[in-house]
């Protein structure tokens, strides 16, 4: 196989609230001989807030970012959902109306960019499991995580609309879907696609089959891909605060010993707010909350400090 | 060719309630085999003819347009007349369908609800078109193609209630108007023709039943039978607020504009910032015990060490030469 190459855009957030998530993923990266460059240039995302504001300027900065991407070369991998999200929408957009590049060409130009629309964008999360594989993931485990249920917690902008992420975020075996032969392509109907992680938003999969892959349980339980709330945390605390609580809650209900989610955003709400969650909710909640590349790092053997472990507001005394 | 009939062994695991004499709502299970062409309406009409007459379901014009027969089957919103039953069994992976109404603590018997509550709020957006009009006009009002793309596909709502009974905001604030009914806000407010813009969205714009309380799950957009993709619309009505100017000066508008700021002065996101900019000097003091527990533990950054974008001239240009709205 190829050795992976990716442009990692790494969102705001790993950059400041959550350093343990940059610090897990260049980790796990190393580890897995992944080559990761970062994409300092590339600014925030707007995290779907800005597109409120100012939809065009939303545009033209997303284009930028995926811009520095294409002049590398390399298919850029995101490791935040929201991020993934507002990334691959930009890209539908441009890649789907040639007036509105054009616009946000003529904008780029003045800093001696153009926007091609060479570079594919996928979370981190789909990068492992189809790009290294999950069979050669779970040959490199060196600590199974056999004793630990582990509620995985999808986060929205990761799942919804299906029908971007399953252009983007999954491979499809055009054999599978029809006749037409063998070889990778994409199809935006979600219905009509057989896709290698089938990721159906009713019920997705695929963090579920990484946490086996680590040879841990994952935990069957209502809210693995419900909304935490965290885009309305600011002026509607109590909406943010009881989703929040109802996915923490249904998570220890079901014996989670601790949960897993891709996105930083929820992490946030999951892992840092779990006393005020505690409160509106009326029960205690404690429960440790890793990220996505944590908890690969842990199995594949990583010193927990190297994932930094110690910045995770919810003690992981487990480790 | 073979004229068999390929079918599947099914089973229906079925949500039961009937408001007048249950104290609970129970499931019934019903087998059956299933050809490849049958939708979901044809197993509640199968349940309700070949094993019980009690069971209840609304179902109307069988054609994806009146919106009567949604129910949700494993936890997917659909529209029972339009949704195949393979398809499901694809997807899900099972043979095993659990058939249940949009919302549980709404049911009137079986999959029939009340949707009192979705009407009520619908009512309240004025969803129909205000236009002073000539009672005997000379000649028909005409609409660009342009003019008529503007409406997206929000005027292909069809009421059924899929996006609104899914919507999270929905369950636990109930003052909320939900995503069909922004839908319906923004068609009119984009029409051309109409003259009420500006009531409605003096309307969707409070903290509470307004736009600015939704989470932007997507639940909307995915449950959906008809791609309206309502959360499309709702940022719309945010966008509207502003470029009407009537975007009040509160922490959820606040919170919107700060990004572009940050973004201006660091290309990435001031997040310690932003919240103080959201919320005003004394407004961010509740956030206290939360940034004292993130400072314990590394997670703050401080202003003289927040991280910058490499290039961020380039960031500076583009803000100063794209940014098109005003606040």
């Amino acid at each position: 196989m190829a050795e992976l190459k990716y442009a990692l855009y790494t969102g705001c957030t790993a950059r400041e609230s959550t350093p343990e998530l940059l610090m897990s993923t260049m980790a796990v990266a190393k580890k897995l001989g992944i080559e990761l460059i970062l994409l300092d240039e590339a600014s925030c995302c707007g995290a779907s807030h800005l597109q409120d504001f100012d939809d065009f300027l939303s545009l033209v900065l997303n284009a930028r970012n995926i811009c520095y991407a294409e002049k590398l070369g390399l298919p850029m991998v995101t490791i935040c959902n929201t991020c993934q999200l507002n990334t691959v929408m930009t890209k539908e957009r441009l890649d789907s109306d040639e007036d509105l590049k054009s616009q946000v060409n003529e904008k780029l130009a003045e800093v001696g960019l153009e926007y091609k629309g060479t570079s594919s964008v996928r979370h981190f999360l789909y990068a492992l499991i189809d790009d290294y594989g999950l069979d050669k993931l779970a040959e490199k485990v060196e600590k199974p995580l056999s004793d630990f249920n582990v509620a995985a917690f999808y986060g929205c902008h990761n799942i919804r609309p299906s029908h971007i992420h399953h252009k983007h975020n999954s491979k499809v075996i055009e054999k599978d879907v029809g006749e037409g032969g063998g070889e990778e392509g994409f199809t935006t109907d979600p219905m009509m696609a057989k896709y290698n992680n089938n990721e159906n938003p009713y019920n997705p999969n695929s963090l579920d089959r990484l946490i086996e892959a680590l040879q841990g349980k994952s935990v069957d339980y209502d809210s693995k891909n419900k909304c935490c709330g965290f885009h309305a945390d600011l002026q509607a605390p109590k909406t943010a605060n009881r989703l929040t609580g109802t996915a923490l809650l249904d998570a220890i209900d079901n014996d989670a010993d601790m949960m897993v989610t891709p996105c930083p955003l929820c992490h946030l709400n999951m892992d840092v707010k779990q006393h005020a969650v505690a409160k509106e909710m009326g029960r205690d909640i404690a429960l440790p909350v890793l990220h996505l590349p944590q908890l690969v790092g842990l199995a594949l053997g990583i010193d927990p400090k190297e994932l930094g472990l110690q910045h995770n507001v919810s003690e992981a005394t487990f480790v | 060719m073979s004229t068999e009939r390929i079918t599947k062994k099914l089973t229906f695991k079925t949500f039961r309630f009937n408001a007048e004499t249950d104290f609970l709502p129970y499931f019934k299970t019903y087998e059956m085999e299933v050809g490849k062409d049958e939708l979901v309406l044809d197993i509640l009409n199968r349940i309700k003819w070949e094993f019980d007459g009690s069971f209840s379901y609304r179902r109307s014009c069988r054609h994806g347009i009146c919106g009567s027969c949604s129910i949700k089957v494993n936890g997917k919103p659909v529209l029972s007349c339009k949704q195949n039953v393979w398809e499901l069994v694809d997807i899900f992976k099972t043979d095993t369908l659990l058939l249940e109404p949009q919302s549980k603590k709404r049911v009137v018997k079986d999959m029939i609800i009340d949707k009192k509550d979705f009407w009520d709020k619908h009512a309240r957006l004025k969803p129909y078109l205000e236009a002073e009009i000539d009672e005997h006009p000379e000649k028909e009002i005409l609409v660009s193609p342009e003019e008529a793309e503007e409406l997206l596909e929000a005027d292909y709502c069809i009421q059924c209630g899929n996006c609104y009974y899914a919507c999270p905001v929905v369950e636990v604030n109930e003052e909320y108007f939900g995503p069909a009914q922004f839908a319906k806000a923004y068609r009119f407010n984009a029409d051309v023709r109409d003259t009420a813009k500006r009531e409605r969205l003096e309307a969707v714009r409070p903290m509470g039943p307004g736009v600015w309380d939704c989470v932007k799950c997507f639940e909307c957009a995915e449950a959906c039978p008809k791609d309206v993709n309502p959360i499309e619309k709702i940022t719309k009505l945010h966008n509207q607020l502003f470029e009407e100017g009537m975007a009040e000066d509160n922490v959820a508008t606040r919170h919107a504009v700060g990004f572009k700021h940050s973004i201006k002065k660091h290309g990435l996101l001031d997040e310690g910032e932003l919240v103080r900019y959201s919320e005003g000097n004394i407004g961010v003091l509740k956030h206290l015990p939360e940034a004292i527990a993130m400072f314990k533990k590394g997670k703050i950054v401080m202003p003289w060490n927040m991280p910058k974008s490499k290039n961020l001239d380039e960031i500076k240009t583009l803000v100063k030469s794209s940014s098109k709205v005003k606040f």
